[in-house]
This record gives structure tokens, C-alpha cells and sequence, in this order.
């Protein structure tokens, strides 16, 4: 009979607790590009904010776009933009997205750091991960084959890779399709074959940048367009932003939030 | 030596190899993770919040939320299982019925953890509008661990002799008071083995929380039930996968698998001892 | 006749019955109800048997061949390690081993089987893969074989414990008949008791087959992530579990995509409910309520 009452007790303290004051809570997710400056920016607003909360998670941008389209977060990083059928999608849903861009990035191609080629043109590119070219000494490289990385479904930056590097064009199917930049990076720098993309703030000591059409990506070349896999990186929200939104999202735009996407290893807005 | 002869001892010695393999497997398995996550622990990195984007820091946030889980999920299961196990031992009619609900337990116990995440996904998610939270992933954790509740309680109610039902129900008492008072009693150090070594299955599950409760990083511990959690599992999985700075993460990934595998350990290794102590004391 | 109360924990109890055939009706109609819808702008032809997994492309393919080989291929390869591994270490411990030996040994395989699945990824992505890839000099470490080997080691503890209650319920007098006419003890196990505890050891072989071809988190974190039909065992592969797993927060609700991944479910719900079905029926002595 204890034992009932005692559950009971426990069963209605956790349904109760909400009731309670409940501080104010912020989720965002999708994109694995913007992540970490979603996160980074995050840990410094509730600094500055201690009474809210911010909640991080990633899994691709397809992901952020696909919770914000059923209601389940505030926020929908994205790391490329929304698609007119998606927009569509969410407002027959009721929800109006309204992109507010907090960097700008450019999508790296990155090779084993003990491959010696040092620049692809996009067309070479193209051919390599539509399986065309499939050795390395056919771009000037050593006899390998080459190992072609790419990432999942959900991928924000494998959207953008697709249109501007392969005009949409299928990804040959053996090509490992990963889940996170970060997932690639280590790929890469782990297989000496491998060729993969990532965000520039996912650079490691174990990858190779390599130069696209001559152009290697820095903040001058992305910012100025004449890297050509230059992107602006998004958060997508339900109508304007209002309240904790507004704030959070003001703070990553304004200088002190950009010199966070500085040291994250991306490029400011300006 | 003769040929029988001979082939009898590389047959046995081959048996013992794979034993051996298998053991060798396991100490190698064991080796690594202690090696490589003990480098982790301290007092800080199980009572502090992950800071620095994850890359210092503890992995309190997630313990609070496993804990929270499993307790949620064990609320929901235990009573329902148990109740459910007594229904079949005790009052099971019509047959038919007992088929089929026969068929739903040997069911959801051989359905993939995957597919309870999809279904938790869709119904206590986006249907019931729960969102990501606590009590999606506790109620579909709630569903996974149900079979294997059910499945022990029964044979625990089983495993009672059937004399003690007998001489309750000769002395006058009702079929309620005889479960209630005599059988459930009697059959409770078993059920309880079940539900603690439970209690380590589900708070090892990934799949089904990944869209239904856990979150990659939050600052604040769950207010309520609606709140999302970090969780062990996840954690570890989300480190890996999703990680933004492999050289610090990775350890961490490491040592809170060691937590996990600690936890899991030590609640089945609590579920034997009390199970073995109970026996001993057991007059029957 | 029946007191108030006796009426209401009878009831209680029928509820709770009725509750878990509820819970196994609400994940049938669920999965299918969500997936189904699928087949009416796919065929069903297309979705089994095309090699063309392109959720989001323009035009999109819902192809799944290659995943459902995937599948196959990462679970016979768990097979092909554990059924060696795990029968013979149930031979072992029930028919050879002394008892001291078995007290060690049951606790060991009960320790691996209470080892959640992610710290068996995370074993094989951050140890396992690797060390396979410098020894064999892979192009990758994540792929059908490495995820082959966990998976199997993760069921061995199932065939192991199953495959001994088997072969340990098989009465004293059929060994001792075997010794009394002159028998080994490897021609004992191998001719007399492995035949007689037959069907213990397929049920379990059984289980095993359904235990590793649903399982996610090892597959997710080890066998790669390609979604191509595997030209060898060291080629990458994406079974239908990582692919769900993988891909179920990007879709929309209703969305093909999203259709489509519970398409995959109903065939993964398919095919454990039918090995469940033949190991009960066929393979287990069940007692009945």
C-alpha cells in the first residue's frame, strides 16, 4: 500500500512539474555546418541571458527544414536554401519560413593530406563523383583510386555541392554517403584515396585543401563570389522573428556574434 | 593414436577455441573502452555540463536525462507488464484471446528497436503533438521494455509452487488476495531481477529516443515532461557522427560509453547478487 | 459471488491484456499505415527489386534493392562469425566443460549480451575500423566485413545461451547410451546429442538471424553509409535500419521520402515477424497458458 501511494506521489510531481515556472526555452537543428556555430553562439547568448535555454542539434539541414515544417523547433539551421516545393509544403502547414542568413561559408574540397594534387576544376570534380574519372592519376595524381565521399539525404552541403559542383547531376552509388561534416573530415584524413566536401570551419590537420578552378577558398574569395562553391548560411524561422528568437538571432548578426563565426572557422556576413 | 582418438581431441580443443575466441573478444572489447575512457573520468566530467561546444566538461546533463528516461519508461511498463503477466496466469479466458495476446508479447519482442523509434516518432511526436520530449521517448522506451517485463513476471508466477496457490485459496481466500498476498509476494525477488536488468536494456537503447527525446547539447537539465533530454546513448552516438571537433569529443564519446557499460554492469550485477541472495534465503 | 474489488483488479488485469495487444496493433497499424501509402506512386516491383536509392533527387527513386541486400549480406556475415563462435562455445560449456569452467563461462557471454548496441559501434568505428584498414590496407574500414564481425559477436551470446538450454535439455540417457557403445565424446555431441537438440539450435540460429538484421546503431556507425549493392565483403554498405535511422529526421510527415522509410519498416517488420513466426512454431516447444 506504500509502495502504491509513494508512486502515485512520484507520478503526479512529474506531471505537475511544468505547471511550475518554466524558463524559456529556444531548439534549433538541422545543419551540421552550422552547428557549431550555432552551438558556440548559443553558450555565449545564455551567458549573456542566463534565463533561457538553448537547445542544439543537427542531423542536416533537410532535418532543421523538416521540424520546422512540423512545428517541432523555433530554428531550422540550414546550410543552403530553402527549396520553393518546401516553402509550399510549409505553409500549406501553416508555417511561413523566413530565412535570416548568419555567415557565409565555402564548401572546401578536401583530398588525404598525402595526395600531392593541388587544384580540380569543376568539371573534374563533376566526373569524380559521377564516377567517370576513377583513378587519381587521371587529375595529375599518384595511381589510386580514387575513394569518393559524399554525404546523406539530410545534407544542407550536399545540396549545395550538388548544384553548384555536379548541376544535379546523380552521385555515383558507391560513393559512402556520410552523416556530418565532421564525419567526412575524418574520412578523409584517415584514407589516403579520399576525396571529400566540407564546411571551411571543418578543416583538420589530417585533410588537404585543394583549389577549385584555381581558386582557393579564403575569406576574400567567398566573399567576393569568385570562389565558386561559395554559400550563405541560414536560419530559417516561422514568420519573422520575434522575442528570444529575434535576440539570439540579432546576437549572432551583430559583431560580437560574428567574431564567434570567425573563430568557428567560417566568414563573416561582411 | 588412433584416428577417433585424434579427431576427439581436435574437436574438443576446437570447442574450447571458440569459448576462447569469444572470451578473448571480450577482454579486448573491455581493455580498450577502460583504457581509453577512464583517461575521461573524474568527479567533474559526471557532475558538470558539457561546456566549450562540448569539448570540456562533464556529461551530467545526459546521466539526469538516461535516469529520467528509464524511470519514466519503467512507470509506464512495470504496472502494465506485471498486471498484464498476472492476467495470463490467473485468469486467462477466453483462448483465443490468449493467442493473440501470446502473439503481441513474441511480436514486440522480436520488432527491431528501429521500428519502435518510427512508431514513437509518428504517434507520440507528431500525432499526439508530444514533440521531441521526455515523454515520447519515455513511453516508446515504455513499449520496448513491456515484452521482456512480461515474459519474466509470467514465469516467476510460474516458477511459484503451485501449492501456495492452493492452500491460500482452500483457506478462504479470494483470487485477488491470493495473487496480491501470497503469489506475487513470493514470486517478487524474480520479477524484480527482470525489471532491474530491464531497467539496463533500456537505458542503453538509442534507436528509440533519437527522434523521439534526445537532444545533441542543452544547457539546462529537463524541466517537465516536455522537455527534451540528453542521454548516454545518444550522446555517444551523436559525438561520433555529428561531433564538431573530433580530437576532443572522441575521448568524451569513449568515456561516456565506459559510464554506460559501468551502469549497465553494475545494475545486472546487482540483479544477480539480489536474485542469488534471495534464493539462498528462500525456504522453498 | 464476486466483491467489488475482486471485480476491479479482474478488470485491471484484462485491461492491461488488452493494453499490450493494443501496443502491438498500434505499431502494426502505424508502420503500415504510414507506409503503404507509398505503393500507390511506387510499385511494389520497383521497390524491391530496383538498385536506385535517390530519395531527394529530381526525380526521385525509391529503389531499395540495395539496401535490402545490404541488409542480407551484413546479417549473413554476422551469421557466418557467430553460429561457429556461439554453438561452439554452447557445446563447450554443456558438454564438455567441467563446472568450475561454466561458472566463468555463463557470466561471460551474459556480460556481452548486456552490452548496449552504440558501445559496439563505437568500438567498431573508433577501433575496430581502423585497425582493419591498416592491417588489410582498405580503402575503408567501414564496411560489410567490419560491421559483420560486431554484429556477430553481439549475437553470439543469443545462439550461445539458446543453443545450450537446447542441448543441456536433452536427457542424460542418450550420452550414456553413446558412451556405452564406444563412442568419443565429440562422436557423442556431433552424432547423437546435435541431432537430437536440432531444433533448439536452428531456433536459435533463428533469433540470432532476427536480432542482427534488426539491428541500427552498429550498422549506422560501421558499415559505411554506401547505398550501392557491395561488390565485396570490404565494400560499404547501408542496410535498411541505417537507412532509416539515417534518414527519418530529414523527411516531412506524409512526405514521400518519409512514406517511403516506413515502407522499409513494414519490410523489416515483415521479415523478423516471419522468422519469429517459423522459429516459434517450427523450431520451439512453447508451453501453453
Amino acid at each position: 500500500m506504500k509502495n502504491r501511494l509513494f508512486i502515485l506521489a512520484l507520478v503526479i510531481s512529474l506531471i505537475s512539474i511544468p505547471l511550475l515556472a518554466k524558463g524559456r526555452q529556444l531548439t534549433c537543428s538541422g545543419s551540421t555546418t552550422v552547428l557549431p556555430i550555432a552551438q558556440a553562439t548559443a553558450e555565449a547568448f545564455m551567458d549573456l541571458h542566463p534565463e533561457v535555454n538553448i537547445s542544439v542539434r543537427g542531423g542536416g539541414s533537410g532535418v532543421g527544414i523538416a521540424a520546422l515544417q512540423n512545428g517541432t523547433v523555433q530554428i531550422a539551421n540550414s546550410s543552403r536554401p530553402m527549396k520553393a516545393k518546401e516553402i509550399t509544403q510549409a505553409r500549406s502547414k501553416g508555417i511561413n519560413p523566413t530565412p535570416y542568413a548568419i555567415a557565409l561559408d565555402g564548401i572546401a574540397i578536401v583530398v588525404n593530406d598525402k595526395n600531392p594534387v593541388k587544384n580540380l576544376t569543376i568539371a573534374q570534380i563533376k566526373d569524380i563523383y559521377t564516377g567517370k574519372i576513377k583513378d587519381w592519376s587521371q587529375v595529375g595524381g599518384a595511381r589510386l583510386p580514387i575513394v569518393v565521399v559524399s554525404r546523406d539525404v539530410a545534407s544542407g552541403t550536399f545540396e549545395v555541392f550538388n548544384e553548384k559542383a555536379l548541376s544535379g547531376s546523380k552521385v555515383i552509388s558507391s560513393a559512402q554517403l556520410l552523416a556530418s561534416n565532421n564525419a567526412v573530415a575524418s574520412t578523409v584524413g584517415n584514407t589516403p584515396g579520399a576525396i571529400g566536401y566540407i564546411g571551411l570551419g571543418y578543416l583538420t590537420k589530417d585533410v588537404k585543401l585543394v583549389s577549385v578552378n584555381g581558386t582557393m577558398p579564403s575569406e576574400k574569395t567567398v566573399k567576393d563570389n569568385t570562389y565558386k562553391l561559395s554559400r550563405k548560411l541560414y536560419m530559417y524561422t516561422n514568420g519573422k522573428a520575434a522575442g528570444d528568437v529575434n535576440r539570439y538571432i540579432s546576437f549572432i548578426q551583430s559583431a560580437a556574434g560574428q567574431k564567434i563565426v570567425k573563430d568557428q572557422g567560417f566568414v563573416t556576413l561582411n | 593414436m588412433n584416428k577417433r582418438k585424434l579427431s576427439n581431441i581436435l574437436g574438443t580443443s576446437l570447442m574450447g577455441s571458440m569459448l576462447l575466441i569469444t572470451a578473448i573478444f571480450l577482454l579486448i572489447f573491455l581493455i580498450r573502452m577502460f583504457s581509453k575512457g577512464f583517461a575521461v573520468l573524474s568527479p567533474e566530467f559526471f557532475f558538470s555540463m558539457p561546456r566549450n561546444a562540448m569539448t570540456e566538461g562533464g556529461i551530467w546533463p545526459a546521466l539526469v536525462g538516461t535516469f529520467l528516461l528509464t524511470t519514466l519508461a519503467m512507470l509506464v511498463s512495470l504496472p502494465l507488464g506485471i498486471f498484464t503477466a498476472i492476467w495470463l496466469t490467473n485468469y486467462a479466458r477466453p483462448r483465443w484471446l490468449v493467442r493473440i495476446l501470446r502473439i503481441a508479447i513474441n511480436t514486440l519482442a522480436g520488432t527491431p528497436s528501429i521500428i519502435f523509434g518510427l512508431f514513437g516518432m509518428a504517434i507520440f511526436v507528431n500525432l499526439m503533438g508530444f514533440d521531441v520530449s521526455l515523454i515520447s521517448g519515455g513511453l516508446t522506451l515504455a513499449i520496448l521494455a513491456l515484452p521482456v517485463i512480461i515474459n519474466n513476471t509470467e514465469e516467476a508466477l510460474r516458477a511459484v509452487p503451485v501449492e501456495f496457490r492452493d492452500a491460500s485459496l482452500a483457506l478462504g481466500a479470494t483470487p485477488r488476495q491470493t495473487i496480491m498476498r501470497v503469489l506475487m509476494p513470493a514470486a517478487l525477488p524474480n520479477v524484480l531481477t527482470g525489471a532491474i536488468i530491464s531497467v539496463g536494456r533500456v537505458a542503453g537503447e538509442t534507436a528509440p529516443i533519437m527522434f523521439t527525446a534526445a537532444t545533441f547539447y542543452s544547457r539546462r537539465l529537463p524541466q517537465g515532461p516536455g522537455d527534451e533530454v540528453m542521454a548516454l546513448p545518444y550522446h555517444i552516438y551523436a559525438l561520433m557522427t555529428e561531433g564538431t571537433h573530433p580530437g576532443s569529443q572522441v575521448p568524451i564519446a569513449y568515456g561516456t560509453a565506459l559510464v554506460l557499460l559501468l551502469l549497465v554492469l553494475l545494475i545486472s550485477g546487482a540483479a544477480i547478487i539480489i536474485r542469488s541472495s534471495i534464493r539462498r534465503k528462500r525456504q522453498w | 459471488m464476486k466483491s467489488f474489488k475482486e471485480k476491479t483488479f479482474r478488470s485491471l488485469t484484462y485491461l492491461a491484456a488488452l493494453l499490450t495487444i493494443a501496443c502491438m496493433l498500434g505499431i502494426i497499424a502505424g508502420i503500415f499505415g504510414e507506409g503503404m501509402p507509398l505503393f500507390r506512386s511506387v510499385g511494389i516491383r520497383e521497390f524491391l527489386f530496383t538498385n536506385s536509392w535517390y530519395p531527394t533527387h529530381t526525380p526521385r527513386e525509391f529503389g531499395a534493392l540495395a539496401l535490402i541486400v545490404g541488409s542480407l549480406v551484413v546479417t549473413l556475415g554476422a551469421l557466418i562469425i557467430a553460429i561457429p563462435l556461439g554453438l561452439g562455445s554452447a557445446i563447450f560449456i554443456s558438454e564438455i566443460a567441467g563446472n568450475r569452467l561454466r561458472e566463468i563461462a555463463k557470466p561471460v557471454i551474459e556480460l556481452l549480451a548486456g552490452i548496449p548496441s552504440v558501445v559496439y559501434g563505437l568500438f567498431g568505428m573508433a577501433f575496430l575500423a581502423p585497425l582493419l584498414r591498416e592491417w588489410l590496407g582498405l580503402e575503408t574500414g567501414l564496411n560489410v566485413f567490419t560491421a559483420s564481425v560486431i554484429l556477430g559477436v553481439m549475437i553470439v551470446p543469443i545462439i550461445c545461451s539458446m543453443s545450450e538450454d537446447a542441448l543441456s535439455g536433452i536427457p542424460r540417457n542418450i550420452r550414456e547410451a553413446s558412451f556405452a557403445l564406444g563412442a568419443t565424446r565429440i562422436e557423442t555431441i556431433f552424432k547423437a546429442v546435435i541431432p537430437a537438440a536440432k531444433s533448439g539450435i536452428i531456433g536459435s540460429v533463428l533469433m540470432g538471424f532476427g536480432r542482427a538484421i534488426g539491428e541500427t546503431m552498429v550498422v549506422l556507425m560501421v558499415a559505411g553509409g554506401a547505398a550501392s549493392i557491395p561488390e565485396s565483403i570490404f565494400a560499404p554498405a547501408r542496410p535498411m535500419t541505417s537507412t532509416i535511422a539515417a534518414e527519418m529526421g530529414e523527411t516531412v510527415m506524409g512526405d514521400l521520402h518519409y512514406r517511403s522509410l516506413f515502407a522499409l519498416a513494414i519490410l523489416l517488420f515483415l521479415i523478423t515477424f516471419v522468422s519469429n513466426l517459423v522459429t516459434e512454431l517450427v523450431f520451439l516447444k512453447k508451453r501453453d497458458a
